[in-house]
């Protein structure tokens, strides 16, 4: 009897029970946690938006702090889901063994699999939360339409977990992780309009940005800061869903491939 | 036979590799079965076949009257594993450790909590209670997953070299809590490279080799039937030539390991006055163990880890 690894996931409330152990791991450096969901992007958001921004004009009507801060929403919710996608669900799974200790009860390795991708989406929202606290209390929106950056954080976090843990399933070791922070998410960051209109890229380089995910939480990001209903909305989610979706996929079908050894 | 485990012609291979190559067993309720082999015989990999972790190629399993693996989840609910290497979760302490542990058996906070000073009094570690698992030695540490493979009271515990790494102290401790359980009509099924621990615990001993089993009885039939009762070992450097020359006169089989020949007799006492003839030679005269079987079954050359 063959277990098919390449079966659609088979997704149970059994997940809970994992999400909750990496709760209480998180509970107890809750300090140190917060302080970096904060710091990473209070500076950026400071440094970039001061600095750069009184040497730059108005964009879209709106200050260089305003344009900047709907970017670093996205970024930040997609840096916190794949540190914690990539680098602690290894840690767990390789160094600590705790998935082999998990899988020897009921609980199986998609539960497993879909307990950690929901965790780390649960800390892309929190970092996505964070900045749309900050944005609010530095006055860079007065929209309400600006507290829908919270489901999108979600929604970025749902993305870049699923492209993310493919990473983690192939990874020998934690030097895995440089090519993809190297390759992938550092040119996301600089190449979907986070910190600069993409007008302003070769027509080329826009096309090759069209295709990156964050771009298009960057395009529904954007326009929610001024109190606009994004244009193109259903085209990004369903963007951003598929990124997430198929990507959580390959990632489970890899997954089950390295544990039937 | 009551079984509460059964698998029948098992076979599990990885590239061309066969790892389990047609394997029988059978595990009565409430007996202690140890499954014994060289590095690379295929123990561990039996273990996860037995627990569903991964599919065989062919054969069929019944795990608690469960088909394994298609219902694995359902088998393991009322399943302890206690693993070879040690997975306890090093963020945790060691009480938090059984809660987390017992959740994912989806017990309730109050029904884990119920049980947790039992558990820790089974591990000697109440005094342990708030410690972080960095902070525990190996034989508190190999406790506490004995501890946690409990906290389902399940009826069927898997252990996989429970005792390896661990100083005699922490051994008897661990033996003494095995027979606890063996007591209380637990079943368990252990992997061990220590015969004595075999010898001591098991009811039944399987001895695995190349992914088959390759005899299968109680440690004192497995002795009674391969082996002669007695076995002298000489040694010393004349040993080889002197066992070349007289080894066969005294004893039905013999063998030469480097410096020491290892004769095997069904009476000592003419091999032994023979020997206080000799000199230059040295010799132990002891009965036969279960190594002495292992040894005879699986060889001696040197495995590799698989």
């Amino acid at each position: 009897m063959k277990l098919n690894h390449y079966a659609l996931p088979r997704l149970t409330l059994r997940f809970i029970p994992i999400w909750r152990r990496n709760l209480l791991v998180w509970k107890k450096s809750i300090g140190t946690s917060i302080l970096g969901h904060i710091a990473d992007p209070l500076i950026y958001l400071l440094g970039l938006g001061y600095g750069l921004g009184s040497l730059l004009p108005q964009m879209d009507g709106a200050s260089y702090m305003t344009f900047l801060a709907a970017g670093t929403v996205c970024y930040s919710a997609m840096n916190s889901t794949s540190f914690e996608a990539l680098y602690v669900s290894f840690s767990r799974m390789h160094e600590q063994r705790t998935w082999d200790a998990i899988m020897n009860t009921p609980v199986t390795l998609d539960d497993i699999v879909l307990g950690e991708a929901l965790w780390a989406v649960s800390k892309g929202l929190l970092s996505g939360v964070t900045v749309v606290a900050m944005i609010w209390l530095l006055g860079l929106s007065h929209s309400p339409m600006s507290l829908w950056l919270i489901p999108l954080a979600l929604l970025v976090g749902l993305c870049f977990v699923g492209i993310g843990m493919i990473m983690t399933a192939l990874a020998p070791s934690f030097h895995f992780f440089m090519y993809y922070f190297t390759l992938v998410i550092t040119p996301m960051m600089l190449l979907s309009g986070v910190f600069f209109p993409l007008t302003q890229l070769p027509h080329g380089w826009q096309i090759f940005a069209s295709l990156l995910p964050l771009t298009h939480a960057v395009m529904i990001a954007r326009p929610l800061m001024q109190g606009a209903v994004p244009p193109d909305l259903l085209l990004h989610i369903v963007v951003l869903i598929g990124y997430g979706g198929i990507g959580f996929y390959i990632a489970l079908v890899l997954f089950r491939r390295r544990f039937s050894r | 036979m009551n079984a509460v485990l059964t698998a029948r012609d098992l076979r599990k291979s990885y590239g061309d590799q066969g790892v389990v190559n047609g394997l029988d067993i059978a595990i009565a309720r409430g007996e202690c079965y140890g499954l014994l082999g060289p590095n690379g015989a295929g123990k561990t990999t039996t273990l996860r076949l037995l627990l569903g972790l991964v599919a065989p190629d062919d054969g069929e399993i019944f795990l608690r009257d469960y088909a394994v693996p298609q219902h694995a989840r359902e088998a393991r609910a009322k399943v302890g594993v206690m693993p070879q290497v040690d997975n306890l979760d090093p963020d945790f302490t060691v009480t938090e450790n059984l809660l987390v542990y017992g959740r994912y058996f989806g017990m309730r906070a109050r029904d884990i909590e119920a049980r947790i000073p039992m558990l820790l009094e089974f591990a000697n570690l109440t005094h342990k209670h708030d410690a972080k698992i960095l902070t525990l030695s190996g034989g508190m540490k190999r406790r506490l997953t004995l501890a946690r493979a409990l906290v389902n009271d399940p009826d069927v515990i898997f252990l996989d070299e429970p005792t390896t790494g661990l100083d005699p102290q922490a051994r008897h401790l661990i033996w003494q809590r095995l027979r606890d359980l063996t007591t209380q009509g637990k079943t368990l099924l252990l992997t061990t490279h220590f015969m004595d621990e075999a010898e001591r615990l098991c009811d039944r001993l399987g001895i695995l080799d190349h992914g088959r089993m390759i005899a299968q009885d109680t440690p004192r039939n497995l002795i009674a039937q391969h082996i002669e009762p007695f076995v002298v070992e000489v040694f010393g450097d004349r040993a080889e030539p002197w066992a070349k020359s007289h080894a066969a006169q005294f004893s039905r089989r013999f063998e030469v390991i480097g410096e020491t020949a290892f004769c095997y007799v069904d009476d000592e006492q003419p091999l032994l006055a023979h020997l206080r003839g000799e000199t230059g030679l040295r010799h132990v005269s002891r009965p036969a163990n279960l190594e002495d079987v292992f040894l005879k079954l699986t060889g001696r050359e040197m495995r590799d880890e698989a």
